[in-house]
Parts: structure tokens; C-alpha cells; sequence
């Protein structure tokens, strides 16, 4: 299921006009308490958990209760989400726990270049297959 | 039944801000990356202005937010040709051979620019084993470019730790619509968190776009972006069949569940041709969880079998059975061959069906301590266990947590295997969208580029200035991430020569701003109108929420259309009747309610959901055989007859009138016959 915020860690990200969960998350799930200033799901029921909100989280406060219209309880994934990498915790239901830890990107967030070294566009080629940044004549089907 | 209208008398009058921009791009996925890459390139020294409208935030949004395990197109040493040869062995002989051939001979410098960005891939090391991207940069294994070797899950596939795919590539096409600001000088063309609802085509000429309106998410405010052409990626369609989870765990659709048939919908209300759209997929996936299992198959080797241990892929009766209906396609065991073999044995009591992993595991295990002996071989070991959670901590959280929750270590037991409710989409396995215009260098009929009505640009579709790309590019399916990023990019660069071609035009549409507004906010005005009548708001019967138009639609599909609880069986009887339900169903979305903006964006995503099931059904109605077993069957046509339907159906929505025309359109093939192609 869904995620949940953690009443005592959420501090509705105060500082910011809106929430990182309400700012990531793909489905618009993520809403903000403004009385209580928390967050919390308003549509547990169309969570992919995809854990966008979980991992961009400043106060670890969200994290996910699978879904219990099929799912025992009892067992918990948590990730923990760095610069290059991301490590992951899973509790199973019995207590067994499994640790992980995974590349995730071998550049610096925010140094991506796009057009660096690469071909100004030729636009009397607009019209040709392949793109910008083609240098080779493109195949064709071969009868 | 009375219409409702908005006067604004009820609920309040939202800012409007209209946008005047060159190309729009709609949608924020893989395909409009790709889009926004490429364009700006192009664009900037014309000074031509690219916008981009996501509906959610462009670093986790479309199918790729939640992030992946492989990239399932890269050519790499393959020829494109073996590329069309599977796709359209897959896809059960109908394809448009041209679009998947370009999209083969594209794709490998996307993959290979997400590398150069910072995607960390898999390299084959020294040894024969796998080094995950930190390995082999250490190794000083080469870039893809250079030739480095990636590790191969299938013949298409290569491996990857992708937690974030999507933010590598977004961040790429956020720094590409930087440059484009920096060379028009507009301050703003990325908006997120703004739902387009409609497009608008040109007030002169009827069958050409011109404007599309949305609304923030956010805060009340509507846009209305006019534009000289658009590219259209805003994916498929999920959670339009009743799922098999019903409550909460609906939410863990196999597909992204944000993806609300936006794509189709937008594309056929502007009068856009669609083809194959009686195309489903049904993926056979772990239980519940939707957990991949494309990794376990081709990487681990693992079997699949019923509960008594038997191949059902391999059983002469069964075989001969689908045969004598489904002729020389059940020979190449596609995809919706095996799901057919799979319910077969299902609905003889033989299952739960099981991915056997713990065999797998056990054969790994035997064959590592063999050859590298016992602590090499258990160290191997332990890195493979951990390839095999990646894989779902990649791309698929919740089935971790779902095997974690039933204890499950698939080393241990198997795993339960299931085929999930039908999605429609038009990149993975599937082939439903738009009939789009192809290359004219691959010997395609001239009907198919030189002589397209809308002119002879790549990937656009029979609605002049409108270009299709990703889930929602039709006859072409087995794109994938990568796949419909090149294809972003194909149908972007097109969209620029058609508009420097016609650099005269400029948009008009016949509807005021106003006009948009009260169209958009509907569901608002009748909620404030009649809210109060009832002392529960939910209950009312002036009304439907968001959340019983999904649930009727998803009823009337399940149980006409062909959904799980037919065991995917339809007829001309059943799509009749559906449609007829659906009818009344589209009516009432004049009655839509929405009390705040989460919901007034539900509203329409389910109102973009019933008009792609209805194209669906209206296109199963209308080719009279079972094209796809294991996906659907016509119980009245229970076979494949290729002798009268091995052509494209292709159907056209007419808005104002309310009416479908539906079509055969000839098949042809490029690519000769050959000895099939594996995954």
C-alpha cells in the first residue's frame, strides 16, 4: 500500500511552500494537513508504491505499509537514498533482515551537460534519419 | 437527463494564462524527454520555442518514475532487422515493420547518452560474471559507446542499476529546455503539475491542432498553450479493467496507475486516426505484487510450471489444441500463446502456476561451486541473490515487500505467477495508438509516408501538427524506455521540419479562453451546485465522483470487454451490451463532481479512460477473430484468420458527433519470413 507519515518525525517541510512528498510523488497523492502542518496520503488506494516519497523524505518520516488486502503484516522495506548509491533494509514478517546496497547514478546529481562535445544540429539534414548527434549514414532494409 | 453547464454561479472563476509557443510537448515521460532533448538542440539557434507540460514532477513522472532493472531495447551487435522479425512475432503478425525498424536503427544513442549522463550499466567482466556500474567503472571496463560490453539478460536486453533512470534522464531534458530559454528569452516552458484535458484544433482548419487546455493541479488556474505543432506522449492506459485487486492493492497496477489513457484520449477527441487499439497487454507477473519476472526467465534460466511440476509450454495435447484455432503462431510461443497455455492449465485446477526460483538458484549454485569452487562460489552466489532483489528494488518495490511480508526467499520456495488484468499501452508488449506516419526510406507503402494526407513527417499522425510517440505510437510495440525516448526524439525532429515548412502558420481556435475554462471546470461547478442538498457528499444523486466513474467503467470492461472474470472472454453479444453500459456511462460524466483540484484532475483522467476502453471495444467489435489468445478471445470467432484479418483495423472518433468509423487497413510486410526471433 500506501505510504504513511510518521506523525512525530513529519514537520510539513515548514520552510518550503510546499511538501517534497507532495512536491515528487508521480500520482499527486501526497497532500498537506494545514492545521496539524503533516502530511499524509489522500488516495491510499492509487499508491504504486513507487517510494518517491519515502526516499525524498528529509525527516525520514514516511515509509510504506504494504498492501493489506493481500499482504501479511509484519514486514517492512526500507531505503535509504544517497548521492551515488542507495541502500536498502527489508525486515521479513519472521525478523529476517536483508541489507543491500546498489549503485544509482556515476555522476553528480545536477552536472549532466547535454549538448557537451556533442554536434550543433544541421538543419540540412532535418529532413534525413537519425539525429543531431548522427555521424554515420543510417541502415536501411536490406531485400 | 438534464446537461449540466458552467456559468461560474457556483464554484469560482479560475485565472486563465494562455501560452504562445512554437512546439508543445505533452507529457514528461521518457518520450518527451527524449523530445525536449533533441528539439532544443535544433531549436535554439532558430530561436524556435519548445514547452514541456507535465502532469506530475518531470523527475519521477510517467512509467519509468518508480525506476528500472534493464533497458530491454539496445541493438548493441544485433541487426534492426531481427528486431522487427520479434516484435512482430510477438505481437501475432501485425505490425508496422517501418516504425519498429526506425525506432531499431535509433535507439542504441539514447541508451548510450544515458550512460554518458550517468545511468550505471551492468559490463561483462573478465571472469563471465556481471559487474554492476561502480564494478565495471573500476575495472575500467569502457563506456557502450566505446564498445564496452553490457551484460545481456536477453537477446535485447542489458542490465542496469536504475534507481534513477528517470532523474538522469529528466534532468538531461531540463537542462536541454534551459538552453531553449536562454535562446528565446521566455522565462517559462517546463510546467509541471498541469493536467491537460483537451486539445483544440484550428479554427480554419479543422483537421490541424492548435491549442490544448489544462489546468494546475496546484492552484486554480487554467492554461491554454497555442502551438505550431505538438508531440503527444501522455502514456497509456491502467486500471481501465476491474483489477484483480479491488481495494488498496489496486493501486499496485502492473503499469504505472497514473497513466490514465490521456494519450488516447487526447489524440481521438482532436479527430486523430487510431490503429490496433483491440491490442492489449496481459502480463503474466508474481502474484499481487506485479513483480518482474523477465530477469528471473531470461537471467536465472528459471522455469515456470503448473503445481505438478509440468511445462505447460510443453504439453503435445495442449499444443495441438491451440493449434487447430491459432494456426502457425502457437509454433513461436509468444507472449499471449504462453499466458493461453498458462489459463489452460489454470482452469483444469493444475495451478497455483510457479516460477520454480528455487530450482533456478539451486542449478546457479551447483554450477558456481563447480566451477569456482566453494567460497568463490558462495561468494557468487550471495551477488546473484542480490541481482535478484535489485531487480525488484528497482522496479518494483512493493513485490520485495511482499515477499518479505509472506517470508518468501526465492532461493527456498517458488513464487506464485499470475496474468493480470489488460492494460493498453503502446511501447512494452503491446501495440495500441495512433496510425502514425513512417520513414520514407525503408520501402514502406507510399500510403504510409510519401502520400500521408497530413504530409510525409515521421511519427505524425493523421491530424496535421499532432506527432505521436511512447505508449501512444500504434503497431509498434517492444520500445520500452529507451525505444520511446528515440522515438521522442524521431517524432520532435519531425515536428521541427514541419513547422519550418508551414513557418507561416499561426494557431487560432474557434473557443474563447472563457469557453475553456467553463469546459475545464465542470466537475466543479457541480459539485458547489448541489453539495449542500445531501448531509453526506458523497451520496448524492445529482452527481458522480471521480471514483465511481473509474468503478463502473472498470466493472463494464471486466465483465463485457473481456477482464478477468470472463477469463478474458468477449463476444459480439458482450461488446454490445458493454457498450451500450458505456454509453450511459459517458453520458454521465456531464455530472462529473470534483471538490477540489486532486479530484477534478480524477474527473478527467477517468473520462480520458472510458474513451480508450471504448475505442477498445469498439475495435474488438470489429475484427471478427480471437487475434490475441491469452490476451482476449471472441468466443463467436475463436480462432486467428489470418485469411480475412491479417490487416491493420484502424477507427476514427468524430467528437461532435459522438460516432466511431471503423476500418481494415492492408498489411505489409518489409522484413522477409525467417526462422523466429527469441526475446
Amino acid at each position: 500500500m500506501p505510504s504513511y507519515v510518521i506523525t512525530e518525525k513529519c514537520d510539513g517541510c515548514k520552510a518550503q511552500d510546499k511538501t517534497a512528498c507532495q512536491y515528487i510523488c508521480p500520482n499527486d497523492l501526497m497532500t498537506l494537513n494545514r492545521d496539524l502542518m503533516k502530511a499524509y496520503n489522500q488516495e491510499p488506494d492509487q499508491c504504486w508504491e513507487c517510494y518517491n516519497c519515502v526516499k525524498i523524505c528529509p525527516q525520514q518520516a514516511i515509509e510504506i505499509r504494504a498492501y493489506q488486502d493481500f499482504a501479511p503484516l509484519g514486514a517492512n522495506v526500507i531505503p535509504m537514498r544517497g548521492t551515488d548509491s542507495i541502500m536498502w533494509t527489508i525486515k521479513f514478517r519472521n525478523g529476517k533482515l536483508q541489507r543491500f546496497k546498489f549503485p544509482i547514478r556515476t555522476t553528480a546529481e545536477g552536472s549532466v551537460d547535454p549538448y557537451k562535445g556533442k554536434p550543433d544540429a544541421d538543419w540540412a539534414k532535418i529532413k534525413q534519419p537519425g539525429f543531431f548527434t548522427t555521424s554515420k549514414p543510417m541502415p536501411v532494409i536490406k531485400k | 437527463m438534464e446537461k449540466e453547464t458552467c456559468t461560474f454561479s457556483f464554484c469560482k472563476k479560475p485565472e486563465i494564462e494562455t501560452v504562445e509557443t512554437d512546439l508543445l510537448l505533452i507529457g514528461g515521460g521518457m518520450a518527451c524527454c527524449g523530445a525536449a532533448f533533441e528539439a532544443a538542440r535544433w531549436a535554439n539557434p532558430k530561436k524556435i520555442k519548445i514547452t514541456m507540460v507535465d502532469k506530475a514532477a518531470t523527475d519521477r513522472s510517467g512509467a519509468v518514475a518508480m525506476g528500472l532493472s534493464a533497458i530491454n531495447t539496445y541493438m548493441g551487435e544485433n541487426d534492426p532487422v531481427d528486431y522487427v522479425k520479434m516484435v512482430r512475432n510477438d505481437l501475432m503478425g501485425i505490425v508496422r515493420e517501418d516504425l519498429i525498424y526506425d525506432l531499431g536503427r535509433h535507439v542504441d544513442d539514447s541508451v548510450q547518452l544515458f550512460e554518458e549522463w550517468g545511468l550505471p550499466i551492468w559490463k561483462l567482466g573478465d571472469d563471465g560474471f556481471s559487474l554492476d556500474g561502480f564494478q565495471a567503472k573500476e575495472a575500467g571496463k569502457g563506456m557502450l559507446k566505446d564498445g564496452g560490453k553490457p551484460v545481456r539478460s536477453g537477446k535485447w536486453q542489458i542490465m542496469i542499476n536504475g534507481e534513477s533512470y528517470k532523474v538522469i534522464v529528466a534532468e538531461a531534458a531540463k537542462k536541454a529546455l534551459e538552453t531553449n530559454r536562454a535562446a528565446t528569452g521566455v522565462k517559462t516552458n517546463h510546467y509541471e503539475r498541469v493536467f491537460i484535458v483537451k486539445l483544440y484544433n484550428d479554427a480554419k482548419e479543422p483537421n490541424r491542432v492548435a491549442a490544448a487546455a489544462g489546468f494546475s493541479v496546484r492552484e486554480n488556474k487554467i492554461y491554454v498553450f497555442k502551438a505550431k505543432a505538438m508531440v503527444l506522449a501522455a502514456g497509456g492506459a491502467v486500471n481501465v479493467f476491474r483489477p484483480r485487486s479491488t481495494q488498496e492493492g489496486q493501486g499496485r497496477a502492473w503499469y504505472p496507475v497514473w497513466n490514465s489513457g490521456s494519450g488516447y484520449a487526447l489524440g481521438l477527441q482532436a479527430g486523430a486516426e487510431l490503429t490496433m487499439m483491440e491490442n492489449r497487454f496481459v502480463p503474466a507477473r508474481f502474484k499481487d505484487g506485479y513483480g518482474p519476472v523477465g530477469a528471473w526467465f531470461l537471467f536465472f534460466k528459471a522455469k515456470a510450471t503448473n503445481s505438478l511440476g509440468e511445462d505447460y509450454c510443453a504439453n503435445p495435447e495442449a499444443l495441438a489444441e491451440a493449434k487447430a484455432k491459432y494456426g502457425k503462431y502457437v509454433d513461436n510461443l509468444g507472449t499471449a500463446i504462453r499466458n493461453h497455455l498458462m489459463m489452460r492449465d489454470m482452469k483444469l485446477g493444475k495451478g497455483p502456476i510457479l516460477m520454480r526460483t528455487d530450482q533456478a538458484m539451486a542449478a546457479i549454485n551447483k554450477t558456481f561451486m563447480e566451477k569456482l569452487g566453494e567460497k568463490e562460489g558462495a561468494k557468487k552466489v550471495k551477488h546473484l541473490v542480490a541481482e535478484a532483489w535489485e531487480d525488484f528494488l528497482d522496479m518494483a518495490i512493493g513485490q520485495a515487500g511482499l515477499w518479505a511480508a509472506k517470508n518468501v526467499e526465492p532461493d527456498k520456495v517458488p513464487s506464485e505467477i499470475m496474468p493480470t488484468e489488460p492494460y493498453l499501452l503502446g511501447s512494452h508488449a503491446g501495440c495500441a495508438g495512433f496510425w502514425c506516419c513512417g520513414p520514407d526510406d525503408l520501402g514502406a507503402p507510399e500510403e504510409w509516408n510519401k502520400k500521408w494526407p497530413a504530409g510525409n513527417y515521421n511519427r505524425q499522425s493523421t491530424v496535421k501538427g499532432l506527432f505521436m510517440c511512447g505508449d501512444i505510437c500504434g503497431a509498434s510495440g517492444h520500445k520500452f524506455s529507451s525505444g520511446s525516448h528515440a522515438e521522442g526524439r524521431i517524432a520532435a525532429k519531425a515536428a521541427l521540419a514541419f513547422m519550418a515548412d508551414n513557418a507561416s502558420y499561426t494557431p487560432t481556435i474557434n473557443e474563447t479562453p472563457d469557453h475553456l475554462a467553463a469546459e475545464l471546470y465542470l466537475p466543479f461547478e457541480v459539485y458547489e451546485k448541489y453539495k449542500t442538498y445531501t448531509t453526506a457528499p458523497e451520496i448524492n444523486p445529482n452527481y458522480i465522483k471521480p471514483k465511481m466513474l473509474q468503478t463502473r467503467l472498470q466493472k463494464i470492461a471486466d465483465e463485457y470487454f473481456g477482464g478477468i472474470s470472463t477469463w478474458y472472454m468477449t463476444s459480439k453479444t458482450m461488446l454490445e451490451e458493454g457498450l451500450r453500459l458505456l454509453q450511459m456511462l459517458k453520458e454521465d460524466t456531464s455530472k462529473m463532481a470534483a471538490s477540489n483540484l486532486h479530484e477534478l484532475m480524477r474527473c478527467w483522467e477517468n473520462y480520458h479512460r472510458i474513451l480508450s476502453v471504448e475505442a477498445h471495444a469498439r475495435h474488438i467489435l470489429f475484427r471478427e477473430e480471437s487475434r490475441y489468445p491469452g490476451y482476449y478471445y471472441r468466443g463467436d470467432f475463436d480462432l486467428v484468420d489470418d485469411k480475412n484479418w491479417k490487416c491493420f483495423v484502424n477507427s476514427k472518433y468524430d467528437l461532435a458527433k459522438d460516432t466511431w468509423e471503423v476500418k481494415k487497413v492492408p498489411y505489409a510486410q518489409l522484413v522477409e519470413d525467417a526462422a523466429p526471433v527469441k526475446h
